[in-house]
């Protein structure tokens, strides 16, 4: 009985991921097609005068922009379902292959900025729904509301000025040191140039938890079942692991989980700032430089990022909340 | 903190936080208008020269009044701002009221909603901002674009609270038209929500504003927008001169911070049965 409600739930989910995906890029097909950037000028670039206007049309027909837009769209729509999502203009490569690699430095600075922000914003959270009302909750709460209102970038900047060019103890940018062959470079050295873009992200994602986690706690604390573990002269730290842990866990975890649109977004901020060679940078690269076949691959894959994080936020639900899991899948 | 709760109760707080947000903010806009365009010419003998008495905030590479800059920025974030947002809320308002029309309707609104925030803001914002060809209008309709889902869903979930109401149902028997109905019983309740909404969709809307424009897709490099001063910062941060990015993302910080500020407090007086929760 639970396997079928497993297979109904994931057919619902894939269903779902399907029709987003074909609105996503219907989306993004008809916004690009009205832009005013001419693929084939951002495609030539600094090359303009040496090619000719038969060149040209030779590009532009070689790449189908002649035909109707909707042609154009459906033969993109049918190479992309053939797991071909065309080649990228700015770095002369298959854009899967692109994302994929790009993804990967990405990955290493989402997922520890993201793994960091958890621990600590859940920290902040649960130490201010403890201590609610008094001044630490106070100072927590002016913290996660200042935060809120900080540009990211800006942040990346105080950063990069503090700990590399003033104090030095951090290079300045990119993902690893200059002039040094992929394979010479030491984990130490990646790490080095990690740290800074993965502190600026942790330190922005620390808010959404550390909030929500509070209020769950003190809805927690304000409960039935509390109020009478009180009485039998429960409190502090016992109180908090016997009753508070386990109820406020959870919805922080999927909190976190539901937030990667943000993490995706504040990735391509910082990576802007420390020009670390990550898919936030490509995305901003293809957006400036027209590079429309690598710009829709990012868009359908951070597409997928998000409902991947959004997915595993109700299936956490699902699976671990016995309440939930007695219901229905 | 104690003898201040006795002077004041939470309402008069609120006003008063109220207040002086309003005159913060609108010091900020004043200051910004009446900055003569002197200042912000080129002054070389002054060039790159750290934050004294008469220059505040320091100068540029080309002697330009870092203080005037920002001030003149932060009006432009404002105006930018306030024009996305009160799109964003007009979307938002359309969507929630057509929602209410018939279950069909309401599940493409929430189709919509969904299909909105799948795709990171910022991602989002590059595109569009790509499809207009960056500049003014790009930015504020990718704002307007972006900004109205998390609104629409908090209208859309009041309305149909609203509309089980039991007036609501006798209204329906008398026979008044669906459309009376959305004017005269939907439509006042949401005004308040509406305003609230608006309010705190600015802190939004000017973050992510100025994070588009640093990343080179909004606003163009002629004006003086804060992100524009940030990433031209980014060129000179080498050399030291810290206070050409400090200074204009604090101010930035600080007029996001006022926006929130605002807004919280509006919705305390306004909506005091969610405003007083968080």
């Amino acid at each position: 009985m639970r396997y079928k409600q497993l297979a109904i739930f994931i057919i619902r989910k894939s269903i779902k991921l399907a029709t987003l995906l074909i609105a996503v890029s219907i989306l993004s097909f008809t916004l690009i097609s009205y832009s005013p950037v001419d693929p084939v000028q951002s495609y030539i670039g600094a090359d303009m005068t040496r090619v000719s206007p038969e060149q040209r049309e030779e590009i532009a027909r070689y790449w189908g922009l002649n035909e109707p837009k909707v042609e154009q769209f459906l033969n993109w729509g049918k190479n992309v379902l053939q797991g071909d999502l065309g080649t990228s203009l700015l770095y002369r490569s298959s854009v899967t292959e692109t994302i994929l690699e790009r993804f990967l430095a990405s990955l290493a600075l989402m997922g520890l900025a993201w793994v960091l922000s958890g621990l600590f914003g859940f920290l902040l959270g649960i130490i201010a729904g403890m201590k609610e009302g008094t001044w630490v909750d106070r100072l927590i709460k002016g913290y996660c509301f200042t935060l809120a209102s900080t540009p990211a970038f800006w942040l990346g900047l105080l950063f990069l000025m503090l700990f590399s060019v003033w104090l030095g103890w951090f290079p300045i940018g990119l993902g690893s040191p200059a002039g040094v062959l992929a394979e010479d470079v030491s984990i130490l050295e990646k790490l080095r140039h990690l740290a800074l873009p993965a502190l600026t992200l942790s330190i922005v994602g620390v808010a959404n938890v550390a909030l929500h986690t509070r209020q769950k706690l003190i809805e927690v604390l304000e409960s039935d079942y509390v109020r009478f573990a009180r009485a039998k002269g429960e409190h502090g730290l016992s109180l908090l692991w016997n009753h508070g842990l386990r109820n406020i866990s959870l919805p922080a975890i999927s909190v976190h989980f539901a937030s990667f649109g943000e993490l995706f977004g504040g990735a391509v901020l910082a990576e802007q700032v420390f020009s670390y060679p990550g898919l936030g940078q490509a995305v901003v690269q293809a957006g400036l430089g027209g590079d429309i076949p690598l710009l829709l691959g990012i868009v359908l894959f951070s597409t997928i990022f998000v409902f991947a994080g959004n997915l595993i936020a109700d299936l956490l639900y699902k699976i671990i909340d016995p309440r939930i899991r007695k219901g229905e899948i | 903190m104690g003898e201040r709760k006795r002077m004041l109760n939470l309402r008069q707080r609120t006003i008063a936080m109220i207040i002086v947000a309003i005159l913060f903010l609108f010091g900020m806009v004043i200051s910004g208008f009446l900055i003569n365009a002197d200042k912000l010419t080129v002054n070389l003998d002054m060039k790159n020269s750290a934050p004294s008495v008469s220059h505040l905030f320091g100068t540029d590479w080309l002697g330009r009044d870092m203080l005037a800059r920002t001030l003149k920025g932060l009006t432009l974030s404002m105006g930018v701002g306030l024009l996305a947002a009160f799109l964003s809320a007009g979307i938002a308002l359309l969507l929630s009221l057509l929602a209410s029309w018939n279950k069909r309707i309401d599940s493409m609104v929430t189709w919509l909603i969904d299909l909105f925030l799948s795709v990171p803001h910022i991602v989002l914002l590059i595109l569009i901002s790509f499809a207009f060809g960056g500049g003014f209008k790009g930015v504020v309709i990718g704002l307007a674009f972006t900004h109205w889902p998390s609104l629409t869903r908090l209208l859309r979930a009041e309305m149909l609270q609203i509309k089980s109401a039991e007036y609501v149902g006798v209204s329906h028997r008398l026979g008044k038209s669906r459309r009376w109905i959305a004017l005269h019983h939907l439509l006042p309740h949401l005004i308040p929500q509406l305003f609230v909404g608006f309010i705190l969709l600015f802190p939004h809307a000017i973050l992510h504003e100025s994070a588009i424009t640093f990343l080179g897709f909004g606003l163009s490099t002629e004006q003086p927008a804060i992100g524009v001063i940030l990433s031209e910062s980014m060129r000179y941060l080498s050399t030291g001169m810290w206070w050409l990015a400090f200074f204009p993302g604090l101010s930035l910080l600080l007029m996001v911070a006022l926006f929130d500020l605002l807004g919280r407090n509006l919705k305390k007086l306004i909506d005091p049965f969610h405003g007083q929760k968080a």
